[in-house]
C-alpha cells in the first residue's frame, strides 16, 4: 500500500455550529425559568408558526440522532424494550420514550414540552409516539395531517391541508394564549425560505470535483436547518459555511484525499458508525458526495412562495420526499445521480425507518435499469447498534467498490 | 507461471494453484480459531502436495472472512469477486452464481464478460446459510453429509414456516416430537433454506446458466430444493467448494507484475 495522504483541513464552521447548537439547547432547557413555552415537533413538521409565536421548537428526532452519535442508543432502546415497547419500533421513538423517563442521553433529556406538534408527512409511527408522549407529559397534541401524494397534489389535498394550517394556528393561539402576528409570520417565512435556499446551495457545492465536503459533513450541518429553520441564525450560518466551502473549492481542497469515485447515499445515516463508514469508503478513494436525506429540508423549495409562505407551506410540507410515490422518489434519485456525477448508489436499508426503506428495492431496480450504475444495499439501523454487523458490511462495501472500480474502468 | 488463491471461510480454509489456465492443485482444511495459521497451513500443505516451493508462486490473493489476516498475500479481495472469477474460470458461460457458505449466502450476477455486475447477500440472519443447515442437522442428530442424501427420500416434505433459525429449530423439535418422518423434516429444511436463497437470486434477477458454489453445493438435498425453487437446473463443478480460492488465484494472475 502507498503512504496514506494527509487528511484535509477540517471545516472550520463545524465549531461555530456546535456552539450554536449548544446555545439553542441551553435556551430550550431553561425555557421554563424564562417563561417561554416549548413545543416538541416532528422533523418534517411545519415549524415556522412556532418560531413566529416565539415558542421554542424541540426535535426528538434530532435528539435521537445525538443519542445515536453518542453511542447511547443501545441502552436507551433496551430500556424502552424493558418498558414493553417492541424492538421493531423505530429507534428514534424508542430512545425518546426511554429518555423521557430516565432523563438520559447526552444532554440529560429534553426539556419538558408544553405542547406536541406531530406531522405525519414522514411516517405513521410518529402518531402513536406523540400520543404516548402527550399522555406521559399530559400536554395537548396537535396532529398535522398530510395525505400521501402518490401521484401528485390534487385540489382536494390542497384544500384539506389548508384547513390543517388554519387549525394549527388556532391551536397555537389557544395553547399560548397569544394571537399570531401576520407580519412576524411573514418575516419568519422569508427567513425559512432563505435558509432552505442556502442549505440547497451548501449541498450543491459537492457537485464540484473534488468535493469540498461529504454527505457525512452534511449529516452534521443539517442540524441547523432542522432546528433553527426560520431564524436569522440559520441564514447567517449557512452563508458563512458556503463562503468557506467555496474557498475550499478555490484552493482545490477535497474532503477525501485522491477522490476518484463519487457515491450517493440513500436513507438516514447510521449515526453510530459515521466515522467507520466514512473511513471505509475513503480507503477506496470514494466520497459519499450527496444523499437523499439531507436534501429533504430543501427539496420542497419549488413549491414554496417566500412572499406567501403560510399558503404555500401546505403544499411544500405535503410534497416532501418521504410523502411521495416511489416513482417520483426514483426520479429525484436519478436527478441527483446526474447532478453530482455519481458512480454508485449506497442504500441503507434502515431497520428503524420503514417508510424510507420500503420502496428501496424498486428504486434500486429503476436506477440500475436507467443508469447501469452499481447499487449496494446494507442493512443497519440509524440508532440501535444491535442491528449492525461490521464484518458483513465491510465485505459488502469492499465488493461493491470492486464493482464500482471495474465499471469506472480503473480496477 | 503459477498463481495461488487462499480462501479463509468461517468453517474451512481453501487454497488453489493455477498455471496456464489449468488447476494444478486444491486443498481444504478446517479453519479453526487462527486465520493466519490456517491460511499458512493450507497453503504449505498444497505446496507439499504439488511438490512446489514458495518461490515458484508468482502472486497470491486472499479472500473470505479471514482475507485481511493473510499477511503474505499480495492482495486481499472479497469472496464475491473471487467466486465470480472462479465460476467464470470453471465455465465461461455462467451468468449467475449461488454461493451458500457457512455464515452467509450470496447470489451473484455476472455480465457477459464474466465480471461481477451485481450481488445480494443474506442479511444478518443465518436462515438460508450453511449455519442454518448445521443447526438443523444437530437438532436431528444426523451428520451434515448424511442430511443431503436422507432428504432426497422424502415422500411428503414437512413445511417449516419460521424465518429465523432459532424459531425454525424449535419448529423442527416439535415435529420430531410429533414423530414426523426424519426424511420429510429434512426435505422441509432444505426447502426453507432454498426459499431464502431464491429471494436473493430474485433480488438481482439472476440470469441462467447458474452455478452453485460453496461447501453446501455438496448437499444433493439442498441442490434439489434450490433447483425447484429457482425452476432451473444448477451447474455444478467438482471444485464447488474451492471456487473462491480458484477465483482468487485467477485474480492473482491479473495483478500487475
Ligand atoms: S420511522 Fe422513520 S420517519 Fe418515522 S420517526 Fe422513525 S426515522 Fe423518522
Amino acid at each position: 500500500m502507498s503512504d496514506t495522504p494527509s487528511p484535509p483541513p477540517k471545516i472550520m464552521a463545524a465549531k461555530k455550529m456546535r456552539d450554536l447548537m449548544t446555545t439553542y439547547y441551553l435556551e430550550a432547557l431553561s425555557a421554563a425559568q424564562n417563561h417561554r413555552q416549548v413545543a416538541w415537533i416532528t422533523s418534517g413538521g411545519p415549524v415556522e408558526p412556532l418560531v413566529a409565536m416565539d415558542i421554542i421548537p424541540v426535535y426528538p428526532e434530532n435528539h435521537g440522532a445525538m443519542i445515536g452519535s453518542a453511542k447511547m442508543g443501545e441502552d436507551l432502546c433496551a430500556k424502552a424494550e424493558d418498558m414493553g415497547y417492541s424492538g421493531d419500533l423505530c429507534a428514534y421513538a424508542r430512545s425518546d420514550i426511554a429518555c423521557a423517563v430516565v432523563k438520559g442521553g447526552p444532554i440529560g433529556g429534553l426539556p419538558k414540552p408544553d405542547m406536541l406538534i406531530c406531522c405525519n408527512n414522514i411516517c405513521g409511527t410518529v402518531l402513536k409516539w406523540y400520543e404516548i408522549q402527550a399522555r406521559y407529559f399530559q400536554v395537548p397534541l396537535f396532529i398535522f395531517d398530510t395525505p400521501v401524494c402518490h401521484t401528485g397534489y390534487t385540489p382536494e389535498i390542497a384544500a384539506y391541508v389548508k384547513t390543517q394550517v388554519n387549525e394549527y394556528i388556532a391551536f397555537l393561539e389557544q395553547v399560548s394564549g397569544k394571537k399570531m402576528d401576520p407580519a412576524r409570520m411573514n418575516a419568519v417565512g422569508k427567513l425559512s425560505y432563505e435558509g432552505q435556499r442556502l442549505w440547497q446551495q451548501v449541498l450543491n457545492t459537492t457537485a464540484h470535483k473534488p468535493s469540498p465536503m461529504s454527505a457525512f459533513d452534511a449529516f452534521f450541518f443539517l442540524a441547523l436547518i432542522v432546528t433553527l429553520r426560520g431564524t436569522q441564525i440559520a441564514v447567517d450560518f449557512y452563508k458563512e459555511l458556503i463562503a468557506e466551502l467555496e474557498q475550499r473549492i478555490k484552493d482545490g481542497i477535497g474532503v477525501v484525499p485522491d477522490e476518484t469515485y463519487r457515491l450517493l447515499w440513500d436513507n438516514l445515516p447510521v449515526w453510530h458508525r459515521l466515522k467507520w463508514l466514512s473511513d471505509r469508503f475513503s480507503a477506496h478513494q470514494a466520497c459519499l458526495v450527496a444523499d437523499t436525506y439531507t436534501s429533504a429540508w430543501c427539496g420542497a423549495l419549488k413549491y414554496m412562495d417566500e412572499n406567501n409562505f403560510l399558503d404555500s407551506m401546505a403544499e411544500a410540507y405535503t410534497r416532501i420526499y418521504l410523502n411521495i410515490g416511489v416513482d417520483e422518489m426514483a426520479e429525484e434519485v436519478l436527478k441527483m445521480i446526474r447532478f453530482y456525477d455519481i458512480h454508485g448508489l449506497v442504500m441503507h436499508s434502515n431497520r428503524s425507518c420503514k417508510p424510507y426503506s420500503f420502496g428501496q428495492m424498486d428504486i434500486m431496480r429503476i436506477v440500475r435499469e436507467k443508469t447501469g450504475i452499481p447499487v449496494l444495499m446494507i442493512e443497519a439501523d440509524m440508532v440501535d447498534p444491535r442491528s449492525f454487523s461490521e464484518s458483513q458490511i465491510e465485505t459488502r462495501i469492499d465488493a461493491f467498490m470492486e464493482i464500482v472500480k471495474h465499471k469506472a474502468g480503473r480496477s | 507461471m503459477i498463481f495461488a488463491g487462499i480462501d479463509i471461510g468461517s468453517n474451512t480454509a481453501k487454497a488453489a494453484l493455477i498455471q496456464d489456465r489449468a488447476i494444478i492443485g486444491v486443498r481444504v482444511i478446517p479453519t479453526g480459531y487462527h486465520h493466519l495459521k490456517a491460511g499458512t497451513r493450507v497453503f504449505e500443505d498444497l505446496l507439499d502436495q504439488t511438490g512446489l516451493s514458495r518461490s515458484d508462486i508468482r502472486a497470491i490473493v486472499s479472500t473470505g472472512y479471514g482475507r485481511a489476516s493473510i499477511d503474505f498475500a499480495d492482495k486481499a479481495m472479497t469472496e464475491i469477486l473471487c467466486h465470480g472469477a472462479g465460476a467464470h474460470f470453471l465455465d465461461p458461460d455462467i451468468r449467475g452464481i449461488i454461493d451458500v457458505g457457512g455464515q452467509d449466502s450470496k447470489a451473484i450476477a455476472l455480465d457477459d464478460q464474466g465480471q461481477v455486475d451485481n450481488f445480494a447477500m443474506n442479511d444478518k440472519c443465518a436462515a438460508g446459510t450453511g449455519r442454518f443447515l448445521e443447526v438443523m442437522a444437530n437438532a436431528l442428530e444426523v451428520s451434515l453429509d448424511q442430511m443431503g442424501e436422507v432428504g432426497l427420500t422424502a415422500d411428503h416434505p414437512s413445511k417449516i414456516s419460521s424465518i429465523c433459525t432459532v424459531f425454525a429449530e424449535s419448529e423442527v423439535i416439535s415435529m420430531i416430537a410429533r414423530q414426523e418422518k426424519r426424511e420429510n423434516i429434512i426435505a422441509g429444511i432444505h426447502q426453507a433454506a432454498a426459499a431464502r436463497v431464491a429471494i436473493l437470486a430474485a433480488k438481482i434477477r439472476i440470469q441462467r446458466p447458474v452455478m452453485m458454489t460453496g461447501g453446501v453445493a455438496k448437499n444433493p438435498g439442498m441442490i434439489a430444493a434450490l433447483e425447484t425453487q429457482l425452476n432451473q437446473a444448477l451447474i455444478l463443478s467438482p471444485y464447488c467448494q474451492e471456487t473462491g480460492a480458484i477465483g482468487a488465484a485467477v485474480l492473482a494472475s491479473r495483478l500487475p507484475a
